[in-house]
């Protein structure tokens, strides 16, 4: 058996990666947003999204959402190192929970003439998605719902003429009626 | 206006951590001033409450800032100036970080009127540190300070202790306001260590003990970092259960070495019987260590057979590196004493007796087995004869980084803990050397010596000044082989024998360089010499530089090559040429 030369270089186990959404409840602090970022770029980890904003100001509390890949032992670590940081009051995988509900808003330019145009219109329709500016050769939609729809919205609008995308990030909310 | 004016709390930023120092029972701080701490400097200059040691360079205030913390249990404090002195900061703090050493740094910093001007000495301190310290606050109001070094005490102390980093703009040295005692509120709502461990798992984790036929207790640096009482109770567990004991670098004399379960260190430069234990056991006890990649070598054939229960204060440990039965969160002390209590009132002390047969049979295999010599002296020999003449002495070890720290840690019999300040987690060359002042500056009547090799001590010799600055007698035991040992033993296992830039074409005269520091020099060349130098080093009552000159070719074994499995190692006697090249076959790209 051809047996790697260095530890480093063996991966115990060959998991598949999963997707899991963070929620963690911080301090809204100086430094707070580069400390969790610190750590995922430290430590190797991945952000697919992230999402950030003061919650509770009277308490200076942020939320910050994060979208990350890794096994399960990764994601299982990932948690335990953003618990163990002082301005950390809470985390919790959404994803884990399966009670949770996931949103994204995207505003999508698109420019076009003719029937791209209508068809680019006629798309928003389907996917509930509003136009908040309009020029004659072209428009700004927006629309909400969670990463596959608005991937789906996005590539729908390419060949229609699909100037520039700005997006969010995820922001998820546990279902029911107690809170994080 | 005029009652504020009598407030005893109406004080300056830089009397504020003066303050703080003596609230939070500091007497010895590690320095080095500079025009952003200077206020501070001169509210020391004031007092004499606060002891400060002027070091040589920053880097040498955090390691003996270090030797202090380890040496004592309580947090270790140096003090440096913006940029440079804090920058020089970053390899202690990173060393305290892996090593979980209670350490807190007060740096200065520009005014904050000019941050973020590439000011002079101007630096983003706690952008550099953040990474390399449990947590660390840049302060901009004068009435946050008091509640931010409270919190910076409480932080470094508390849970997985560590580093942490206070960043004080001079205007705020300058500024006053109001100070506070510590108090609780000082710490973030957010913070807060889980110390007792859970019941349900203690009780599976002695089942698990109780029904063992082939039990093991690995212990680590939390022990020691948990105080003296995990440590009764580690020794208590060893008694009741009749387990062996083994140990990591960062965890010797927890159990002592003396004590007959004692299996020796183990991991890459353990002994036989402690990795053959480890690798065939069927019930694992980890307390207070972290399954390092030095330790558990090749992770998938690492203990296959085994139950592992993990005892430690930091969630983030568990399951990191290897998968655990039964992880309990805790600290040692506390969750210990549980599955003691728990143990004494339920089982009993289960028949072990064919499993201590087949340790004895590792055992007779005397895998620290050297050869020894009558013309030169062997590193090993000069380690055991450093051991002998120090028995029973108030003694205090610290090591460099390689060759020489894995022969100490093998041939040195730690009975106590807090005796052995050693840089395991970064591997810090240059740490035993200031980390000795630190400890010297704790104890200053015992006996601290550094054991140190030719090539580290040079990089943080200048300390040798403070030494005699303070009249802090520590002893230099400098192995020397005149090459980077370890750096060349993996060369001549790995790199066909390429000694690549690992030999120190220009090594100083140590005695003279002693002499020139106004220390004393010894040298010594020939093993029958060697007991008389030694003895002569103990008894001068000043700093000494010990040139001892070792077997230059000698090697460290046994050994795990990297990536293969404890019951891979390669012994002394095996390690011939060809038996050398077969274990490290293909192994070029090794760490």
């Amino acid at each position: 058996m051809n047996q790697p030369a260095s530890a480093y270089f063996i991966e115990d186990r060959h998991d598949p990666n999963e997707t899991h959404t963070l929620a963690v409840l911080v301090q809204n602090e100086p430094g707070v947003l580069a400390r969790v970022i610190g750590l995922f770029s430290g430590r190797g980890y991945n952000i697919e999204s992230l999402t950030v904003s003061e919650t509770e100001a009277q308490k200076h509390l942020s939320r910050i959402t994060i979208v990350t890949t890794g096994t399960p032992m990764v994601i299982a670590q990932i948690k335990n190192q953003l618990d163990r940081m002082i301005p950390v009051y809470q985390v919790v995988d959404m994803t884990q929970t399966k009670r949770s509900i996931e949103r994204e808003l995207a505003m999508v330019k698109v420019r076009g003439q003719g029937e791209h145009r209508v068809e680019a219109l006629r798309l928003a329709d389907a996917f509930r998605a509003r136009v908040i500016d309009a020029t004659t050769e072209s428009f700004v939609f927006e629309i909400t719902g969670n990463t596959d729809k608005i991937n789906q919205y996005i590539d729908l609008m390419r060949p229609l003429g699909l100037v520039e995308v700005s997006r969010t990030g995820v922001a998820a909310i546990g279902r029911g009626p107690e809170g994080m | 206006m005029s009652d504020k004016s009598h407030d005893p709390n109406q004080m300056t930023g830089a009397a504020m951590i003066v303050r703080a120092l003596i609230d939070h029972g500091v007497t010895d701080i590690f320095g080095y001033p500079g025009g952003a701490v200077l206020p501070i400097y001169d509210e020391i200059f004031q007092q004499s409450e606060v002891q400060h040691i002027l070091v040589r360079h920053e880097q040498g205030a955090g390691h003996a800032a270090e030797g202090y913390a380890r040496s004592t249990g309580k947090p270790g404090v140096a003090l440096v100036t913006s940029g440079p002195g804090a920058t020089n900061m970053v390899t202690p703090l990173t060393d305290a970080l892996m090593d979980s050493i209670p350490l807190v740094c007060i740096s200065g910093q520009v005014p904050t009127h000019l941050i973020g001007n590439d000011a002079f000495q101007e630096c983003d301190t706690v952008g550099i540190t953040r990474p390399c310290t449990k947590h660390n606050w840049l302060v901009r109001d004068v009435n946050d300070l008091a509640k931010v070094l409270h919190e910076a005490f409480y932080v470094a102390t508390s849970g997985r202790p560590g580093p942490v980093l206070v960043d004080v703009p001079k205007d705020v040295q300058f500024a006053t306001g109001t100070y506070h005692p510590p108090r609780k509120s000082d710490v973030h709502r957010s913070y807060a260590p889980r110390v007792k461990g859970d019941a349900t798992q203690i009780r599976k984790a002695v089942s698990l003990l109780a029904n063992a036929k082939r039990p093991v207790i690995y212990s680590g640096g939390g022990v020691i970092n948990s105080g003296s009482e995990a440590t009764h109770l580690l020794r208590e567990l060893v008694e009741v259960t009749g387990f062996p004991i083994t140990s990591t670098l960062m965890g010797l004399g927890a159990y002592p070495a003396s004590g007959k379960n004692w299996l020796g260190m183990l991991g890459m430069h353990g002994t036989y019987e402690a990795n053959m234990t480890m690798h065939d056991c069927d019930v694992m006890l980890c307390v207070g260590a972290r399954f390092d990649d030095r330790i558990t070598g090749r992770v998938d054939a690492f203990s296959p057979g085994s139950k592992k229960i993990h005892i430690d204060i930091d969630p983030s440990s568990i399951n990191k590196n290897i998968r655990v039965d039964v992880p309990i969160i805790g600290d040692c002390g506390n969750v210990l004493g549980d599955i003691l209590q728990v143990f004494k009132a339920e089982a009993k002390k289960p028949d072990i007796k064919s499993w201590w047969q087949q340790i004895a049979q590792w055992r007779a295999r005397n895998s620290l087995y050297y050869k020894k010599s009558s013309d030169v002296i062997l590193p090993q020999h000069a380690i055991q004869a450093l051991f002998e003449q120090t028995r029973g002495k108030d003694t205090y070890i610290t090591t460099e980084v390689g060759q020489h720290q894995m022969w100490a840690a093998q041939f040195y019999g730690f009975e106590e803990p807090h005796r052995w300040m050693t840089s395991g987690g970064l591997g810090t060359m240059g740490y035993g050397l200031p980390a000795a002042v630190g400890v010297q500056v704790a104890h200053p009547d015992s006996l601290v010596i550094d054991i140190a090799g030719d090539a580290s001590v040079q990089m943080t010799m200048q300390e040798m000044s403070t030494a005699v600055q303070y009249e802090l007698p520590i002893k230099i035991f400098i192995l020397n082989n005149q090459y980077m040992g370890m750096v060349r033993q993996w060369q001549q296992l790995l790199h066909g024998n390429r000694l690549s830039h690992s030999y120190s074409e220009a090594l100083p005269d140590f005695v003279k360089l002693a002499e020139a520091y106004g220390a004393v020099g010894l040298q010594v060349h020939k093993p029958a010499d060697l007991d008389g130098a030694i003895k002569e080093m103990i008894s001068v009552k000043r700093p000494v530089l010990f040139d001892c000159r070792v077997a230059a070719l000698e090697n460290c074994f046994p050994m795990i090559p990297s990536g293969k499995a404890h019951n891979e190692m390669l012994l002394p006697e095996q390690a011939n040429d060809e038996a050398t090249a077969k274990a490290f076959a293909g192994g070029k790209a090794l760490v």
